[in-house]
């Protein structure tokens, strides 16, 4: 059987993008909590860079990650939860794929309505979708860290609930997402 | 006393008239500021970085049929300096940027212009900016639309050729070295090309 086929278990593709997301997400927010303090410098500029091009790599990904997810449905609930817990499961992942594309759409026009189009890793240029507005750049900053704090948060949650199923339920539902490791090196011993 | 006041009325004309005729003859354009523009493009990691200057003087001698005879001074006043954010402003006057307080004017200074087709010249000048001077060739392109003549160019410097941007903003990998400088001005008082 190959990795990809295990029963119950999400597919590579969508585990490789789970964690490759998980670890975007976590840098591209700490930096932005980190370089808005920052007085104006090259380290700025290079920070602020960095956080946008990340932000739209995770836009793009995430496009993609949807797409993967529709065509290659997700593995059933553990038949041990209630229907509430799935409803709250299935809900907290509705909202945090809504905040994969709301953060990085808010900052991308943030950008713009600041007067800053975004170039992508400095060579591809995006569209404006917003005007040059100086109340606009600042309704869309506050709305782009509101979001950011919601996501965070969203984030928090899940980890939590897949923290109580492995440790307190005890239902190993969070192994699903577990790069497949015993798989992977099963076909060469079976050889 | 009334022919006294006549005769120094006279006077006065004649001087205003004379006046006016050696200004005609010297063939002085002038410039419409609302509707001429210096502005530049920097780029950031990228990204077209845009800014204007709201204040600016020109001068500038020109006829037409003799383009070689022409002179052009531009005095600009770098504080008037337009960016997209208050930031980038405040910051731009700052002695690692323009250094406004030291250095409030830019001056270029034509030395020849050379005319090319009809309406296309090459103007040789010296650029200062920041205390630097660097000699430059502009193009320009004449077009005439009822009473204005707008001359438009576009031209690329390199910002560390005149220190602007100094200590850790000399690192070209944040703020390209390569700055265009953009300009429209609209003149009144050229004769046909």
């Amino acid at each position: 059987m190959r990795p990809s086929e295990r029963s119950g278990h999400y597919s590579d593709v969508a585990i490789a993008l789970h964690w490759l997301l998980a670890l975007a997400l976590v840098a591209a927010f700490c930096v932005g909590l980190y370089m808005t303090d920052l007085k104006l410098s090259p380290l700025r500029v290079r920070l602020f860079n960095w956080h946008k091009w990340a932000g739209i790599s995770i836009l793009v990904l995430s496009l993609f990650r949807l797409g993967w997810r529709l065509r290659h449905p997700p593995p059933e609930s553990a038949a041990s939860m209630s229907l509430l817990q799935k409803r709250l499961a299935e809900g907290l992942h509705y909202l945090l794929y809504a905040m994969f594309f709301l953060v990085p759409i808010a900052g991308w026009a943030y950008s713009s309505a600041s007067g800053f189009p975004v170039v992508w890793f400095g060579k591809i240029p995006l569209p404006d979708f917003v005007p040059v507005d100086k109340a606009l750049a600042h309704l869309l900053k506050e709305l782009h860290a509101a979001l950011s704090y919601g996501l965070a948060a969203l984030v928090g949650l899940h980890v939590a609930a897949a923290l109580e199923h492995q440790f307190i339920e005890r239902d190993s539902i969070m192994l699903r997402m577990l790069p497949p490791r015993e798989h992977r090196s099963a076909p060469q011993s079976r050889q | 006393m009334t022919a006294a006041r006549k005769g120094l009325g006279t006077i006065g004309v004649c001087l205003l008239l004379g006046f006016c005729t050696a200004m005609a003859r010297a063939n002085l354009p002038s410039v419409v500021a609302a509707q001429s523009e210096i502005g530049f493009v920097s780029h950031q990691m990228g990204v077209p970085i845009a800014g204007s200057f709201r204040s600016f003087d020109v001068q500038m001698s020109f006829d037409p049929a003799t383009p070689q005879k022409a002179r052009l001074a531009i005095s600009v006043d770098v504080a008037s300096v337009e960016l997209p954010t208050d930031d980038a402003m405040r910051e731009v006057v700052k002695p690692a940027w323009f250094d406004t307080q030291h250095f409030p004017r830019a001056v270029f200074e034509s030395s020849a212009i050379r005319g090319l087709d009809r309406g296309r010249y090459e103007i040789t000048g010296s650029l200062t900016i920041k205390g630097h001077a660097r000699e430059v060739v502009v193009p320009v392109v004449l077009v005439q639309t009822g009473e204005l003549t707008f001359a438009s160019g576009a031209l690329v410097v390199h910002r560390l050729d005149f220190s602007i941007g100094e200590g850790d903003w000399t690192d070209t990998s944040v703020v390209d070295d390569d700055v265009q400088i953009k300009f429209r001005l609209a003149l009144s008082g050229i004769g046909p090309i």
